[in-house]
């Protein structure tokens, strides 16, 4: 499917190119067809920056047969937020999902796994409350049918506009990973673009493996807020994949293209 | 003398101020008796004024207001909490890996005769103070150095108390090098895990992802006067308005005083602060907690260790607010879905 949302339109004098046939490369700034960029599943053939992508592309990249769990669940609006819901709405629109998360059953590789994928396009990929019972389901219910999981982060964290509703959700989608862990069912996370705060301050780092995609920002507290608050300047590689590779913080760091070979060799290992 | 105080208390720090000089004149020598009692007669007048006063300005604190309490310098800290709770306090002391974070405090002590351990965020009352308890924002070796001792408490079969006071984690390029997002992670899943009881308290802030990773508890009591939140009110203003002096508008939106948290079922129960709040009577604000968590205590020591991280889950499972249509019945696919 091909659902270019997170691209940058062209500006300026480019303008008579129709909407969305080209784009701007935000790794490098080459210019790329976008038809051959999505075939190239939003990779840059020039500098090799990994472009983000859908929850659906994702699930598709990953895997076979996707089969969608709770796709019903919709939000509320626990605090009566200020401007919430438009924003909401127009999310709803732009991505055609109720939530910004994907779960669901699926194969790779012929292995029966559960998955679930969020979508930095929809409210920057955040966590309320139906992301953290999704996500909480789906472990249940992995461990249940004895699934592996693979979850594929894309967020800047817990939604603000559900207070502490979201925060909520790290500790129980935590919990889950907690007894999936006892259990011995593998949950392999995988760390893409962006990569932070409240999600990866709860169940994301709680996989047995952290996988991560080339270049992908990982972190709990973004680099410009810590630039602010300690009047510091950081390194452009802070908090990448790379970073924190070396840092001890991640296991191992995938191409997009290898992706589901490698997930797949990794659970073979683990369980055949 | 003022800056020490917020700007609601003020009136009543003026009042105080005019008791303490009537009483100095009061005392001092060659005064006769009239004038004596007449300047009694007066600290009688002033006192029940400022009784009225305070049950006025503290019985109608807005959300920003409870903010600022739950900053106030003179707030008691969570040594004090321990201080004026338990006996025989031992602290201990590191996480084994990397180093020892003055953000957190840990140990075992005595609440009422009880052993327990406690863990507790930590924050400095002078400058120097502050600095080495990083304003107490917990660091992931604290985080860790918690995690230590409250998988000892269980070990021995210790019930946990969790207190609760940080504005949120550690924020520099060492936390984030040194895997703060894991350490919270981490944290909440191994709290989850636990065979005793954990009873949580949040006595000041309790903000973000360096509060929800020592806040998960089988009971959540939040003080009168603290707050509890996903992000603090600057950095929401800072988000929504590009403006962090905007974070009164925002602390109302954002819905994180103890009254909300109780509605939202967040918390179990809001202790009360004696009146112009904790600092002002620690030792009857360490009363009410004492007897909230002493009951608390008494209903979860009756459940087994597995009765207890059942419910301890469920509590925390069934929190969310979203719609979910009825399911309609569907026949039996036969595996053809």
């Amino acid at each position: 499917m091909v659902r270019p949302a997170n691209l940058e339109p062209i500006q300026g004098r480019m303008q008579e190119i129709p909407a969305n046939l080209m784009l701007k490369c935000s790794g490098c700034g080459a210019m790329l067809v976008t038809k051959d960029y999505v075939r190239d599943l939003r990779v840059c053939p020039r500098c090799g920056h990994h472009g983000r992508m859908g929850a659906r592309e994702r699930i598709d990249l990953l895997t076979e047969g996707f089969q969608e769990w709770d796709k019903d669940l919709t939000p509320r609006d626990p605090l009566t937020f200020p401007e919430y819901l438009p924003k909401r709405s127009s999310a709803q629109i732009k991505t055609g999902e109720n939530d910004s998360i994907l779960s669901g059953a699926a194969t790779l590789n012929g292995r029966p796994i559960a998955i679930a994928a969020s979508d930095f396009a929809f409210m920057g990929g955040s966590m309320g409350s139906v992301f953290g019972e999704k996500i909480t389901r789906l472990f249940e219910r992995a461990l249940k049918e004895r699934r592996p999981v693979i979850t594929a982060t894309s967020t800047g964290g817990a939604r603000m506009q559900e207070g502490l509703m979201s925060l909520m959700q790290m500790a129980k989608t935590s919990a889950a990973v907690g007894r999936l862990r006892e259990a011995g069912v593998p949950f392999i996370s995988l760390l893409t673009d962006p990569s932070m705060a409240g999600v990866q301050a709860s169940f994301a780092s709680l996989g047995d493996l952290l996988v991560a995609e080339p270049g992908a920002m990982i972190g709990f507290t973004g680099a410009r807020v810590i630039e602010q608050n300690l009047r510091i300047k950081l390194p452009r590689d802070f908090q990448s994949a790379e970073f924190q590779m070396a840092h001890g913080q991640i296991d191992i760091i995938v191409p997009r293209a290898k992706l589901k070979d490698e997930l797949g060799q990794i659970l073979s290992l683990l369980l055949d | 003398m003022l800056s020490r105080w917020l700007p609601f208390e003020k009136p009543l720090v003026e009042i105080e101020e005019q008791i303490d000089e009537i009483k100095r004149l009061s005392t001092s020598d060659g005064i006769d008796t009239a004038s004596r009692q007449k300047l009694m007669d007066k600290i009688e007048q002033l006192e029940s004024h400022k009784r009225e006063v305070m049950r006025r300005v503290y019985s109608d604190l807005g959300p920003w207001d409870k903010v600022q309490m739950a900053r106030h310098p003179k707030r008691p800290y969570s040594l004090d909490f321990i201080g004026a709770l338990c006996t025989d306090w031992v602290e201990l002391h590191g996480d084994r890996a990397f180093g020892d974070d003055g953000a957190i405090v840990a140990g075992f002590a005595r609440f009422r005769g009880r052993p327990i351990a406690i863990v507790g965020n930590q924050k400095g009352r002078d400058l120097k103070e502050r600095q080495a308890r990083n304003f107490g924002q917990p660091s992931p070796e604290g985080l860790r150095k918690a995690g230590r001792v409250m998988e000892m408490a269980a070990r021995f079969g210790r019930p946990i108390l969790s207190l609760v006071d940080t504005p949120g984690a550690a924020c520099s390029p060492a936390a984030e090098e040194r895997g703060i997002s894991e350490a919270i992670a981490h944290s909440q899943m191994l709290m989850s895990g636990l065979k005793v009881p954990i009873l949580v308290a949040i006595i000041g802030e309790g903000c973000s992802g360096g509060a929800i990773a020592t806040a998960l508890g089988d009971r959540v009591l939040m003080l009168e006067h603290s707050y509890y939140s996903v992000i603090s009110p600057e950095a929401c203003a800072s988000i929504l308005f590009r403006d962090p002096a905007k974070a009164p508008v925002t602390s109302q939106q954002l819905k994180i005083t103890a009254q909300d948290a109780l509605r939202l079922k967040v918390i179990e129960e809001i202790v009360p602060e004696p009146l112009g709040g904790a600092h002002r009577d620690l030792p009857t604000m360490g009363k009410n907690l004492g007897d909230a968590l002493e009951r608390h205590l008494e209903e979860l020591l009756r459940l087994s260790g597995d009765d207890l991280i059942e419910a301890r889950y469920q509590r925390f499972r069934k929190l969310g607010d979203f719609d979910e249509p009825e399911r309609e019945f569907q026949p039996e696919l036969n595996g053809h879905a």
